[in-house]
């Protein structure tokens, strides 16, 4: 029960402790008048829910995309398509985030739309590859057993093939939040807004305690839902 | 009961068929296993019968139905599958895996839930110690009783086993062989047992179907197959000491009277006695028991010498191994030869003495067949 506590919300607090512990500090502290007007709480705020709203949208339309995705091309009928999907997401995947969005802001222009669409697509990328690539993992013969033993197809997936795969779709998310939380930073170049704004304005007029603040809150959110899921997950799965 | 007629299987991309025109006939009760090289067609025309493989030709009849025109998932669930990994899922509990076909014909939780006891203890997992355990938790035996508990739980009247026993060391081995045998002298089911092993061929089997590039060769009783080989493949494949392949036929408890062995000692008697019964003894050893009727050890004439003592209890020593008296005359060969003792105490399913066989009964038994 104590350790559960530790694990559910003190460790969580901790976290966010030491990001409002700077944010406050710093706050409160300008170094100077340029600081002091560009970092406020209300814009701080402002940014920390922009941030959290591309997260949110692009993180929800990714992981159903993602998952959705990934069971189709795992099926028989379009495993071959799925191999080529796996080959082609994984040099997707080189592509640079800044890149991405820069692609998009030509073809869409600007806005939180188009940097959420950005974000969504990006992505997708570990999403899917890592839900096929667990179905795909499962060991033959335990498919071979529960077809012989009369399983219907759609049961195989949903009680066997996805239960085993679990862990392996929970990693696709872990690090498509990771990159999304990162990748989310520079929507403020296409006008998306979020923690970027901080971090910009920070390096344009070469305050470093600005950028600080939107780097530590980034870089907190980030772990801090890897975290968590990571405890959901060990939660779930108690057969590993 | 099964019935195979013409049945051809030949897998797309692929000139030469994995099974060719095979005809079988199953009877209610009998074990048939199908035994051949790697590559013979013998899991083929197995995973035809619940039709993982759909046959490109040829008829499958299971009590008289056409089984090609069944449902597929309704034919398989009434058929017990084992096979040769397991294939235990490893997300779900001991209990959970057993309940598998349960589950899918939706039985009521009760029924199944007494039913996967009942089904667990029958092939030796006390419920109560496994039945939370998830199989990483279990070792190669008792996972490939699971794997037989699971076929068996909703008492299919058919069961396809291919090489069930296969991933474990031969001593567990036999034991699983010895304890399938005895479940199903009490169930009585009709199963097609798959195997490249053609001595757990000639132990499990009621009749024995040999196969060789996709064709059938012979199919007959183990005794008939040892005895008159269709050709030279059958032969090779029995192998030249067929005589002691004899050994797999016979159950210990089937020679045990005509091999009478004087009394086992309680383990109260006095060392006078124990002086007489050694010296009638042919193995230089007497075998000895308590109240019960139970082994308490075995006393070698040094031992005699080497303890001090007045009663037999003083002076035994534990035995290193013994035997059920269920096994077959080979299980018994292989522990005289593993403790490295002529002989082996045989004992009954609880654990009580039943008699002692030597290496002389197995020479006997060999002498008399061939």
């Amino acid at each position: 029960m104590l350790r559960n506590i530790w694990v559910w919300v003190g460790i969580p607090l901790i976290m966010i402790g030491i990001a409002a512990a700077i944010v406050i500090y710093s706050v409160n502290n300008p170094t100077d008048s340029i600081v002091a007007r560009m970092l406020t709480y209300e814009r701080v705020f402002r940014v920390i829910r922009e941030h959290m709203g591309l997260l949110l949208v692009s993180m929800t339309g990714a992981t159903i995309v993602g998952v959705a995705g990934g069971i189709m091309l795992s099926r028989p009928s379009l495993y071959r398509i799925g191999r080529v999907m796996e080959t082609i997401v994984n040099i997707g995947q080189t592509v640079p985030s800044l890149a991405v969005l820069a692609l998009f802001y030509t073809i869409l222009g600007l806005g939180f739309r188009v940097a959420v669409f950005a974000l969504f697509l990006y992505s997708i990328l570990p999403i899917l590859r890592n839900t096929f690539a667990g179905i795909d993992g499962v060991e033959h013969n335990i498919i071979e057993a529960a077809r012989g033993m009369g399983m219907h197809p759609l049961r195989i997936l949903t009680r066997i093939e996805l239960p085993i795969a679990f862990p392996i779709i929970v990693a696709g998310l872990r690090t498509a939040i990771v990159i999304n939380v990162g990748a989310a930073t520079l929507a403020t170049f296409i006008g998306g807004g979020g923690l970027g704004d901080l971090i910009v304005t920070g390096l344009s007029v070469h305050r470093d305690m600005i950028i600080i603040n939107g780097a530590v809150i980034a870089a907190v959110t980030a772990i801090l839902l890897d975290y968590l899921i990571g405890k959901v997950e060990e939660r779930v799965v108690r057969w590993a | 009961m099964i019935k195979l007629e013409g049945l051809t299987k030949v897998f797309p991309g692929h000139n030469i068929p994995a099974v060719k025109e095979l005809n079988l006939e199953i009877k209610e009760g009998d074990v048939c296993v199908l035994v051949g090289p790697s590559g013979c067609g013998k899991t083929t025309t197995m995973k035809m019968i619940n039709r993982l493989y759909e046959p490109t030709g040829g008829k499958i009849y299971i009590r008289g139905e056409d089984a090609l025109q069944m449902d597929p998932i309704k034919l398989r669930l009434d058929i017990g599958y084992v096979i040769q990994e397991i294939g235990l899922f490893p997300h779900m509990t001991i209990e959970e895996n057993v309940a598998t076909v349960p589950n899918e014909k939706q039985w009521p939780k009760d029924k199944t839930r007494e039913k996967v006891k009942e089904v667990m203890t029958l092939v030796g997992l006390d419920p109560d110690v496994f039945k939370d355990r998830y199989p990483t938790a279990l070792s190669g035996g008792q996972r490939q009783r699971v794997g037989v508990a699971r076929a068996m739980v909703s008492d299919p009247p058919i069961m396809l086993m291919d090489e069930p026993f296969g991933a474990v060391d031969p001593i567990t081995r036999a034991r699983l062989q010895n304890e399938f045998l005895r479940i199903q002298e009490r169930m009585g089911k009709t199963i097609v047992f798959v195997t490249h092993d053609i001595d757990e061929a000639i132990k499990m089997s009621d009749t024995i179907a040999v196969m060789r590039e996709g064709e059938l060769i012979q199919h007959d009783t183990p005794s008939d197959l040892l005895s008159a080989p269709a050709d030279e493949f059958v032969s090779n494949l029995v192998g030249r000491n067929r005589s002691i392949k004899r050994l797999h036929l016979i159950r210990i408890n089937e020679i045990l009277e005509d091999v009478s062995r004087g009394k086992p000692l309680n383990e109260d008697a006095k060392k006078d006695d124990i002086e007489k019964q050694l010296a009638e003894s042919d193995i230089r050893s007497v075998i000895v028991v308590d109240r019960d009727n139970k082994l308490k050890g075995v006393i070698g004439v040094n031992d005699l010498k080497r303890k001090a003592g007045e009663v037999a209890r003083d002076y035994c020593q534990d035995v290193s191994d013994t035997i059920t008296d269920d096994a077959t005359l080979n299980d018994a060969l292989s522990v005289m030869l593993e403790i490295g003792e002529g002989y082996v105490a045989v004992v009954n399913e609880d654990d009580r003495y039943q008699g002692t066989i030597t290496l002389g009964d197995l020479l006997n038994v060999v002498k008399e067949d061939s």
